[in-house]
């Protein structure tokens, strides 16, 4: 029952993995022109570097989706790379591969992403349970006007009204990037340290902003807590009010609260994706960001598939997650 | 006359609706004053001396390309918001569409189309349009910017007509007119629709929000229309010169004020169809 | 009437809405002796439930309690600060909820629901002291102790309504207010339902107030009952008095709804429906459907007066004003 129920999900996620590698396949096809040669005559025009090698890249290109080759051939080459993650060469930065690139832009951004949401999501929600509680002192209330506007703003705003107010004008903290330029990566404490201090203002836009809106969640939640009919019995029975705001009304609250954190995770990501770009923050966002810049499509590509795989991995954890936080579902259900 | 009226009665028993319809006045004006006062070349570059603080002549100041940026935010306002609003009635006309299909035909159609909006709903919308959008590359301009927005904008609305028409259908009044004769698309455009209003009215603000959200991002990744003042890009080019370590507070104030606006006001009107929507029933007797 | 466990005077709760206050109750008074059954019955609308909650003082804004007093003991609990409420409530007063399907928290196994009532009111127990006590109370409602570890959705309707039973006696209060306790069950769950809390509160010497609309029922379980219209007592007295010879043409048209098994034929409904507690007009509500009613139904109200020995009739007929 248990596996039946797994094998389902996994097959979802399967579909849509396959979905997202092919309309990568497809999109480029679409329009009719040729990335490499694009940039070269990019470099030609702005006489920037030249790239040993490039020759053999484009050479290697069209091998790849080389146009003699029937479209189908090139498909199902395409789609054998697509399951070893192979995800071919960046343009930009050549020879590494986009997994390459990935692979040092990645931990970035989980790291980052991860804390600032848990932060933002813990925080929010805690707030929100205490306004929507009618014993809740009434000055609470007032919280709740600022908040909706945090909520409605893009993340990346935050981002930049920081930056002046800290970075630039406040100088308590850094302008950008993932630690101080010039610094020597190494596993010591002044380093981590470092490393943390760089973190703090991204962290601080993805929390500013998304506490808005999970503070907003909450609170809707709480209010329609109050209405069942546990509420009620839990009251007539005498129970003390913190017993009733965390055991009956936070804990069954919690839960549509969990569920719309799985269905946010895309949106999460695009939102500090563009937080990474303004920082400068060495993660996914500013990776696809330079490889905008350079027109480097594989990476662009690569990044989305990667981001695409990694939401739906996590999408589907939380999946498996929840029954243990709601005990009434459980794998057998439809 | 009479609807006129009761609709200002009922604004005062919703502020956020009215508050939120007042920034969009507003800005509204904002834009449409603006464009008639401020000559619409000054937004482009090269119009004026560049990185001026703000002083009468130039109330925003102008930015490193030589904008006038009072002139770049009016029209930026106006560009933004045409962008908004494509994606919004493409994204309503896409979601009636789909939304009655699903609920009222049901079956395979009906899991078809559920499925593809919940999948496409968890994607990182943002980024499946980078792809898109970073093939357009050279030719993006506003009307095509408006188009790859739309293209994520129609979900939602989907979602929730769908949900309402499934709510509606089962309702008495619906059985009556299917009883007395009435064909299904009849029965659409004169009993559904007008209950729906209201859900349409929040669908379309909601695609409008996501639609200009998406354009923000994308323009501030590069992918914009390079050669006019959106409000993204306005912000694009704040972070190409570095506005913030030359200390240019104007040219970051301008656009980032009238972005926090416009979001804040589409929030509430969007709140406030939602209060419309479903009025809270009081605890009965 | 001294000497009463529970003595509710005069009582009125109104819900102050935009329209206007709805008079919920609107001067009820009765009295309730040590290991008595009170039934109270009535249609949807006509304030019991608020009454109900009024003695457990649950009453939410916009509800208020105008004036009147709800004396346990003596002790008046509408006066009471709200600390010393809370260990009143489940303590001295408990209630069996209408609709245990949604009562139960969902998120919480049984035996943690039962402790945490014990656990906030003034006795410190042990851990182990805490599940023997759920055990017992379980046993006592005749449910076996696996229940102990599930949680709510595992049980049937009838297994939930006795965990509520379970954890209204588990302080051993002095009254048990049962809100239409078996309303949503079926009848033979009813009456199993019903004869397990008979039997514990004659056991445990507990008095009770039984809330509902089925007269049958009432027939069945209760010494006294007290018959509700609109807000106000129209007719209270020993059950079998009321059931042979009802005084208030209300009663009566109620006795009369009842199904009885020879009897074929079409069913009979009571005309009209129930008034608008908004803005009550000051004369008796019943008289709109009441076909009885007389010139001065509509002008006067009718004070609740002992038209019998131990019987209390609100009612302008004759043969009650004798």
């Amino acid at each position: 029952m248990r596996l039946a129920y797994l094998l389902k999900r996994l097959g979802l996620l399967l579909l849509v993995l396959w979905t997202a590698a092919t309309l990568n396949f497809l999109v480029p096809k679409l329009a009719p022109r040729n990335p490499i040669l694009e940039r070269l005559m990019e470099q030609q025009m702005t006489g920037g570097y030249l790239e040993a090698g490039l020759r053999e890249m484009v050479e290697a290109y069209e091998k790849e989706f080389g146009l003699d080759q029937p479209v189908w051939k090139q498909y199902l080459r395409y789609m054998a790379n697509m399951t070893r993650l192979d995800l071919g060469y960046s343009i930009a930065f050549y020879p590494k591969t986009v997994m390459q690139l990935l692979g040092e832009a990645v931990p970035w951004t989980i790291g980052l992403l991860s804390v600032s949401t848990l932060i933002a999501f813990t925080l929010g929600t805690l707030l929100g349970a205490m306004i929507g509680w009618p014993k809740s002192p009434k000055t609470l209330q007032y919280m709740i006007a600022p908040l909706m506007t945090f909520s409605a703003v893009p993340y990346y705003l935050f981002s930049l009204v920081l930056i002046y107010l800290l970075a630039f004008r406040g100088k308590i903290l850094p302008l950008g990037g993932g630690y101080t330029i010039g610094a020597i990566p190494s596993r010591s404490l002044s380093f981590a340290l470092d490393i943390i201090r760089h973190s703090i203002l991204p962290a601080l836009s993805i929390v500013l902003a998304g506490v808005g809106s999970w503070a907003l969640g909450m609170r809707g939640m709480m209010v329609t807590v109050q209405g069942e009919d546990y509420m009620t019995l839990a009251e007539a029975k005498g129970l003390k009010g913190r017993r009733i705001f965390f055991r009956y009304a936070m804990r069954n609250a919690l839960l549509p609260q969990v569920t719309s954190l799985a269905l946010s995770l895309g949106h999460l990501v695009s939102g500090s994706v563009l937080v990474e770009t303004v920082f400068g923050y060495p993660g996914v966002g500013s990776l696809l960001h330079k490889s905008i810049r350079y027109f480097d499509y594989f990476t662009i590509y690569g990044v989305v598939f990667m981001v695409i795989l990694g939401i739906s991995a996590a999408t589907l954890i939380m999946d498996l997650v929840y029954p243990l936080l709601d005990p009434r579902i459980t794998y057998e259900r439809g | 006359m009479i609807r006129i009226a009761g609709f200002f009665r009922y604004l005062k028993r919703n502020p956020r609706l009215a508050v939120g319809l007042s920034f969009v006045l507003i800005l509204v004006l904002f834009s449409g004053l603006g464009s008639l006062l401020v000559p619409g070349e000054r937004a482009y570059p090269l119009a004026t001396t560049p990185n001026q603080r703000p002083s009468l002549q130039y109330p925003f100041g102008t930015d490193s390309q030589g904008r006038d940026l009072l002139a770049a935010v009016i029209k930026g306002t106006y560009l933004t918001s045409r962008i908004g609003f494509t994606a919004g009635a493409i994204g309503l006309g896409i979601g009636i569409m789909l939304g009655f299909l699903s609920a009222y035909y049901g079956g395979l159609l009906d899991t078809i189309i559920r499925w593809v909006v919940d999948v496409l709903l968890t994607v990182p919308g943002l980024l499946v349009l980078v792809v898109i959008a970073s093939t357009i590359r050279k030719g993006m301009n506003v009307n095509s910017m408006a188009l790859v927005v739309s293209i994520l904008a129609w979900m939602w609305p989907t979602r929730t007509i769908r949900s309402q028409v499934l709510t509606l259908r089962e309702r008495a009044f619906v059985r009556v007119a299917k009883l007395s004769g009435m064909s299904d698309l009849e029965i659409i455009f004169k009993e559904l629709m007008p209950n729906l209003l209201p859900f349409l009215g929040a669908g379309f603000v909601g695609s409008v929000t996501s639609g200009i959200f998406a354009s923000l991002g994308l323009e501030a990744l590069g992918l914009g229309p390079m050669r006019e003042p959106t409000l993204g890009m306005t912000i694009y080019w704040v972070m190409y010169y570095g506005a913030f370590i030359r200390g240019m507070w104007w040219w970051i104030l301008a656009p980032i004020l009238v972005i926090v606006i416009l979001f804040v006001a589409l929030f509430l009107v969007s709140s406030g169809l939602d209060e419309l929507a479903n009025p809270r029933v009081r605890r009965a007797v | 009437m001294n000497g009463e466990l529970l003595q509710v005077k005069d009582l009125r709760v109104y819900y102050h809405t935009e329209a206007g206050p709805v008079k919920a109750v609107d001067g009820v008074s009765l009295s309730l002796g040590r290991g008595a059954r009170l039934g109270l019955v009535g249609e949807s609308g006509c304030g019991k439930s608020t009454l109900a909650m009024t003695l457990l003082r649950l009453i939410k804004s916009p509800g208020r309690i105008e004036s009147g007093q709800v004396l346990l003991e003596g002790l008046d609990l509408v006066q009471l600060p709200e600390d010393k409420m809370r260990q009143v409530r489940l303590g001295q007063i408990s209630l069996i909820p209408q609709g245990a399907m949604n009562s139960l928290n969902p998120v919480m196994r049984v035996k943690d629901q039962i402790m945490d009532g014990m656990k906030d009111h003034s006795e410190k127990m042990s851990q182990a002291e805490l599940e023997t006590r759920v055990y017992e109370a379980l046993d006592s409602v005749e449910l076996e102790r696996g229940v102990a570890n599930m949680y709510p959705h595992e049980l049937s309707g009838g297994m939930k309504q006795r965990v509520c039973v379970a954890i209204a006696i588990s302080l051993r209060p002095k009254i048990i207010v049962a809100d239409e306790p078996t309303s949503a069950l079926d009848v033979v769950i009813q009456r199993q339902v019903m004869e397990t809390i008979e039997r514990l509160q004659s056991a445990l010497g507990i008095s009770m107030i039984l809330i509902g609309h089925d007269m049958g029922l009432m027939a069945q379980s209760v010494e006294r009952l007290a018959v509700m219209y609109a807000g106000r007592l129209v007719e209270v007295g020993r059950v079998e008095d009321i059931f042979s010879e009802p005084l208030h043409p209300y009663t009566l048209l109620l006795i009369s709804t009842l199904p009885v098994l020879e009897a074929k034929g079409t069913f009979k409904g009571i005309p009209g429906i129930t008034p608008s507690l908004l803005n009550a007009p000051a004369n008796c509500l019943f008289h709109p459907r009441c076909p009885q009613a007389k010139d001065i139904c509509a002008q006067e109200v009718p004070a609740l007066i002992e038209a019998r020995p131990a019987r209390w009739v609100a009612c302008h007929l004759d043969e009650v004003q004798r």
